[in-house]
């Protein structure tokens, strides 16, 4: 048995399986049982060590050879298969009550599969194409079949091609520099194709015009959680790189601009969400800003920044995932998720309009809940560096609160003889009302995922040492 | 000296190919132009790499041709909405074109002392194919034409990359790239169409 086999083999194999399966909940129950059974052998069973189960010895060999190259997970890669296997289980068992299993299981699962081949992959520059094979795989997930694909996905689709020649170039140019570490031109040639490759790919300021318009166009759940799965796993592409490159670690104009960047999406994301009349647009701002969060952890460049970042991983799945599902249980009930449609949704369904408040203040890094501790940390290893950014930074979380504020101001905004209904099934009832635990759960206890994140740090050899 | 003008020769052909995809309105003749595009990068890149994994190149583009043919051939046949937001004349297209063409030729020479190992040829045609490329995307947004333009797109990074690059993974996967591209491509094609047609 061998770990990619595991981890990449079958939840690809997986995929066509939950095509053929025409229920809503063997769908759902098929994905979520296959992937919660990834993440528990994720968390349980060492990789590369022998085992011995009465008299059977067991063990994972961490990598398998496939057209010259190899493809890599070794036990420091254990702890996120965990986390990433664990919240794909929350949002494919979320999907039976967001109505979207038939869809987001089959495809989720080819993608997940994709975007963890593309973690493995050695050299780890070709994680480029299996990324963009995995961004094509998620059309026929948010574009429905006889509904004209809007301008969103088209954008989607052209940023997302775009970013693989680059990245792949700048690769290329990467390998020179290590051969002339002199050649300053060069370096900065490379520096720049790569920036212009992950600008494209993590939707970075102004290249995120793509995501708004996407969350107006295909199913709230199903952008979630490509909002959710592409940037947990391009980042530790981006990681990857500075950990390879030490003139990309070390280069102050690089770390500058990924700070730049990662501020300028903090900042605009805060402020186009403090304005937006529009529930689900204002989902696609908070992830733009929780991209910003992560640059600015990255471009931090010590060992808490990268703390910072790996702590951030669960509450941004969990927050998407109960945010993703809430508008996605809300939908039927309104016209549209403009301002004008959703007045009053309180009324009509307040669990959903809770849970959707609450994600949307976790990211805010509201007290208790699960974002506080990620975001009270970022700012804490920003203002060590620059109390001007960090005061930039507030800024971008205060637009984030005010159009929390306005959003709960809108839905609890009804007529008084309205009354109070219940419109939510059980599994959305019971789906969301975990989530909402949860978030408080990981707010007042955000130890609790400590175990999880320990050995994060050894799947880097230079990075924040 | 064959090889070498044969392979200037093969550099006209996409200029021909990627101006003719810019200029026409008919599927047919694009695709036609496409399958020719894939045709001639085959000729550069089989400067770097051995006959069969070259050949993938253009077994690809031609696969990835035929998918959208096929696709677009059952459809019904209906005019490409205008463009809302650009000039739509030939004589535009065209003078857009000759700037790509302009900025090729000129930054051919200097990336060709970057670039060391890769022939001027192959240099300018994925030069010209990138840039083709991209103009195509900056003046539609119609799912087809797009398509079409990041397939140019890629069909240039992928010509100079494999003077690069000859890894079989990575040509394996740029190959599942391009199929796959052809293949989101015919799936959005079909979304849009009855869309189109009841509009």
């Amino acid at each position: 048995m061998t770990a990619p086999f595991l981890w990449i083999g079958i939840p690809i194999l997986a995929s066509p399986l939950a095509l053929i399966l025409r229920r809503e909940r063997a769908v759902t129950i098929f994905g979520g049982l296959t992937t919660a059974i990834l993440a528990l052998v994720a968390l349980f069973i060492p990789i590369d060590v022998a085992m011995l189960i009465g008299p059977l010895s067991l063990k994972i060999s961490p990598s398998v050879q496939i057209l010259g190259r190899s493809l890599s997970l070794d036990q420091a890669n254990g702890s996120l298969l965990a986390i990433l296997y664990g919240l794909a289980a929350l949002w494919f068992f979320g999907a039976e009550a967001a109505g979207a299993a038939r869809r987001l299981v089959p495809f989720g699962l080819g993608i997940l599969g994709l975007l963890v081949a593309s973690i493995a992959v050695q050299p780890f520059l070709f994680a480029a194409p299996m990324i963009q094979i995995a961004a094509l795989l998620t059309v026929p997930l948010l574009v429905q079949p006889s509904r004209a694909p809007g301008r969103g996905i088209v954008r989607f689709l052209i940023y997302q091609t775009l970013a693989m020649p680059f990245i792949l170039f700048a690769g290329w140019l990467l390998a020179g520099v290590e051969a002339s570490p002199g050649d300053l031109e060069l370096a900065v040639q490379s520096a720049a194709m790569l920036g212009l490759g992950f600008a494209f790919l993590l939707a970075v300021f102004p290249l995120y015009n793509w995501i708004p318009m996407l969350l107006e166009e295909a199913s709230p759940y199903a952008v979630g959680f490509l909002l959710w799965c592409f940037p947990a796993t391009t980042s530790f592409f981006l990681l990857g790189f500075l950990d390879r490159y030490t003139f990309l670690r070390t280069s102050p104009a690089f770390l500058t601009a990924l700070q730049t960047g990662g501020l300028l999406m903090v900042v605009t994301g805060g402020i186009w969400a403090a304005f937006q009349r529009h529930i689900g647009r204002m989902m696609g701002y908070a992830a733009v800003a929780e991209t910003g969060f992560f640059l600015v952890a990255a471009s931090l460049n010590t060992s808490a920044g990268l703390q910072t970042i790996f702590l951030q991983l669960v509450p941004r799945g969990l927050g998407m995932a109960v945010w993703a599902l809430a508008l996605t249980v809300v939908q039927p009930q309104v016209e549209g998720f403009g301002f004008s449609e959703v007045r009053g949704l309180a009324r009509r369904n307040p669990l959903a309009v809770a849970a959707l408040i609450l994600a949307h203040l976790s990211v805010v890094g509201f007290p208790l809940l699960a974002g506080f501790p990620v975001r009270l940390a970022l700012w804490e290893g920003l203002a060590r560096q620059s109390i001007g950014q960090a005061a930039w930074m507030l800024v971008g979380l205060l637009g984030l609160l005010t159009g929390a504020v306005r959003t709960l101001a809108v839905a609890v905004m009804a007529d008084e003889q309205s009354a109070w209904e219940w419109n939510a099934a059980w599994v959305q009832v019971f789906m969301l009302g975990v989530g909402i635990l949860a978030l408080f759960g990981l707010g007042l206890f955000p130890q609790v995922i400590q175990p999880f994140l320990v050995n994060l740090p050894a799947m880097f050899e230079h990075l924040g040492r | 000296m064959i090889v070498a003008v044969v392979s200037w020769l093969a550099v006209g052909l996409l200029l021909v190919t990627s101006t003719g995809l810019l200029l026409t309105r008919d599927w047919r003749w694009s695709l036609g132009l496409l399958a020719a595009q894939y045709l001639a990068m085959f000729w550069l890149v089989l400067q770097y790499w051995p006959f069969g994994m070259a050949a993938v190149k253009l077994v690809t583009g031609w696969m990835v041709s035929a998918a959208i043919g096929i696709t677009r051939l059952g459809l019904p046949e209906t005019e490409e909405p205008a463009e809302a937001a650009w000039p739509q004349g030939r004589l535009f297209r065209l003078f857009a074109a000759g700037i790509v063409v302009l900025i090729a030729a000129s930054a051919t020479p200097g990336l060709s002392s970057l670039i060391a190992n890769v022939s001027p040829p192959v240099l300018a045609g994925s030069l010209i194919l990138m840039g083709m490329g991209l103009l195509h995307l900056g003046i539609t947004g119609q799912v087809l034409r797009v398509v079409l333009g990041l397939l140019t797109v890629l069909a240039g990074f992928e010509t100079l990359y494999a003077a690069l690059e000859s890894s079989i993974l990575v040509a394996a996967l740029l190959a599942v790239v391009d199929l796959g591209l052809a293949l989101a491509g015919a799936y959005l094609l079909t979304s849009a169409a009855p869309a189109e047609e009841s509009a």
